[in-house]
């Protein structure tokens, strides 16, 4: 490798990182702001114009704060846990595109991680680590609230790594690849249309609520509710150590959002503006834009579901997962399977998905009826 | 007692459809109420220390100690405040009133020490209604802090400070003719005061030519 490459995989590393953990701190103040708008309030305004210095104020607050050990603790997990968190968090971004993706040396990347055909299972396994911060963290504070907070993480996030990996299957079934660089240009190669979405609508819809459930978003936040568990698993967590918990989470929503815009909505594709054939100088930077748009969408929707839907109970929860979810999920799967081995044409697929929906939706509820009717007898 | 068969209702719950069985339905609703709030913003709160807010003027915040005509504190020590007052936060000395000080010659009894604790207190207004003097009243003064416990202990002095403060404030009318020792609060001369909370129309404080004042009946 010539100094040249060295450079750019350098810088190839290095803006995104600090871009993210920039991005990261304003989408909280987005957060905070657009729950006050939703709320008719007015958010933090008093940081610099409009608030717009609150993260700076935060983070100077984060670092300040006095940090307190308690002495029951296990001290190694307890000081390794946000670490874990925010570790592989980070770390699940190195195979995802940000940009028109290329591997020819000399090229800005725009991939830390540049063809990896595991992608998208690198980024699974990676993501999935990121519930032992928890798990660690609520069990180092020997505290039972923060106990019980990640015990039910844990069971959270291993019930949605199913349907979380069974509606990629589809998509991957699909593009013939598990590398993300590959499932994103099979799209722009074939335009607008090309787009997963069109083909596998139901396993987006899967993907991004399993998303948000791994990344214990509202309304799956239930390894951190006030209400019941003081807090949750980062209760006796302060200062950094805390806000590292909480970026870890801001860094896996925008993995999240990244993923979602990859696998589904064609990357940096966007008709006229964006195609495989546009080569107007500036091309990579619309590029770019494009894709961070497409993940800005994704970020504003996941904060006006966090205000939209209350959090489900725990049994809803699971049952969510297991009872609906993984069958549709599996029959979605199925359906790609069959599209593939029979060669029907792809664009059956989005009547196809509608149809598993209704069908799912007709079954649940007989059998809701059944089941009352059933009580009701008894 | 059991109760009999034909008392009891049974709730049903309501059937849920297939549309509200696949939740999108009520996700889509929800989130168009949120983005609704999100594009016509109109917030309601204030902007605390810049904007301060218009209370009503039955607001109850701290207390003041009236004044006569004299200028002498209209507080006749008879305890009254004291003994209604729910929360035990006032405590008066009574003393006889300097007999030979041409001052208080027409006053019998006046409180040597008049001490209200404003962290004990719950700014319910029950020693103002107590008072057969009007004596003491409840200000719009919300915003009062202090460094320590004996600071928001109000005495004589203060509690008569705030009604020199308070006597020509819009929102702080004296209750009863300004001056006029003893005798209760003359109705037909008091301010309109809203009511505070909205009153039905064929309620008897709705019909009274005073917003909010109840008269008897008879």
């Amino acid at each position: 490798m010539t100094l040249n490459d060295w450079i750019i995989l350098l810088l190839a590393m290095a803006i995104p990182m600090h871009v993210i953990l920039g991005a990261c701190a304003y989408l909280i103040l987005l957060e905070r702001k657009l729950s006050a708008w939703m709320q008719d309030r007015v958010g933090p305004n008093r940081a610099g114009p409009m608030g717009l210095l609150q993260p700076l104020a935060d983070g100077i607050k984060f670092i300040l704060k006095e940090e307190m050990m308690p002495g029951h603790i296990n001290k190694f997990l307890y000081v390794l846990a946000p670490g874990i968190t925010c570790f592989t968090a980070l770390f699940a971004f190195a195979v995802v595109p940000y940009g028109p993706t290329s591997s020819e040396p000399g090229v800005f990347p725009f991939i830390i991680a540049p063809n990896v055909d595991l992608g998208l299972l690198f980024l699974f396994a990676v993501g999935s680590l990121n519930v032992y911060g928890i798990i660690l963290g609520g069990w180092a504070s020997n505290n039972k609230y923060s106990a019980l907070g990640a015990l039910r993480a844990s069971a959270q996030v291993v019930s949605y790594e199913i349907p979380l990996g069974m509606s990629v299957l589809g998509v991957i079934l699909l593009a013939g690849s598990m590398n993300i660089e590959t499932i994103m240009n099979q799209q722009i190669e074939h335009g607008f249309m090309g787009w997963n979405i069109w083909y596998q609508p139901l396993a987006a819809l899967l993907f991004f609520t399993a998303a948000m459930a791994e990344s214990n978003r509202l309304p799956f936040d239930l390894a951190e509710c006030e209400q019941e568990l003081v807090g949750g698993f980062h209760t006796e967590y302060s200062s950094m150590k805390f806000a590292m918990f909480a970026l870890g989470e801001y860094v896996h929503i925008t993995t999240l959002g990244f993923v979602l815009s990859c696998l589904y909505f064609g990357g940096w594709h966007f008709p006229w503006i964006a195609t495989a054939e546009s080569a107007y100088p500036g091309a990579w930077a619309v590029k770019v834009l494009v894709l961070l748009t497409k993940v800005f969408a994704v970020l504003v929707l996941i904060q006006l579901l966090r205000w939209t839907i209350p959090r489900f109970r725990f049994d809803q929860l699971m049952g969510l997962a297991w009872k609906v979810m993984i069958p549709l999920a599996t029959v979605n799967v199925l359906m790609v399977m069959c599209f593939k081995q029979f060669g029907w044409d792809p664009m059956w697929m989005l009547p196809g998905s509608l149809a598993i929906f209704i069908c799912a939706g007709v079954v649940g509820v007989q059998s809701a009826r059944s089941g009352r009717s059933l009580a009701a007898a008894a | 007692m059991a109760v009999a068969a034909q008392d009891v209702i049974w709730a049903e719950p309501p059937k849920i459809g297939f549309w509200e069985s696949t939740y999108l339905p009520a996700i889509l609703t929800g989130l168009g109420i949120t983005t609704k709030h999100v594009i016509n913003y109109k917030p309601v709160t204030l902007q605390y220390p810049e904007v301060e807010p218009d209370l009503p003027v039955h607001y109850k915040g701290i207390h003041r100690l009236n004044r006569d005509e004299k200028e002498r504190v209209k507080c006749v020590a008879c305890m009254m405040c004291a003994t209604a007052c729910p929360a035990d936060c006032i405590t008066i000395v009574a003393a006889a009133a300097p007999k030979d000080d041409p001052l208080w010659v027409d006053r019998d009894k006046y409180p040597a020490s008049f001490e209200i604790d404003e962290l004990k207190c719950i700014y319910c207004g029950m020693c103002e209604e107590a008072c057969p003097c009007d004596a003491i009243e409840l200000t719009h003064i919300y915003d009062v802090t202090g460094t320590t416990r004996s600071e928001m202990i109000y005495d004589k002095e203060k509690l008569l400070a705030v009604y020199d403060e308070t006597k020509n404030h819009p929102k702080d009318p004296p209750r009863t003719h300004r001056g006029a020792l003893s005798g209760t609060s003359e109705f037909s001369t008091l301010p309109p005061l809203g009511p505070a909370t909205p009153v039905l129309n064929d309620d008897r404080s709705a019909k009274a030519p005073t917003p909010g004042v109840i008269r008897p009946t008879h």
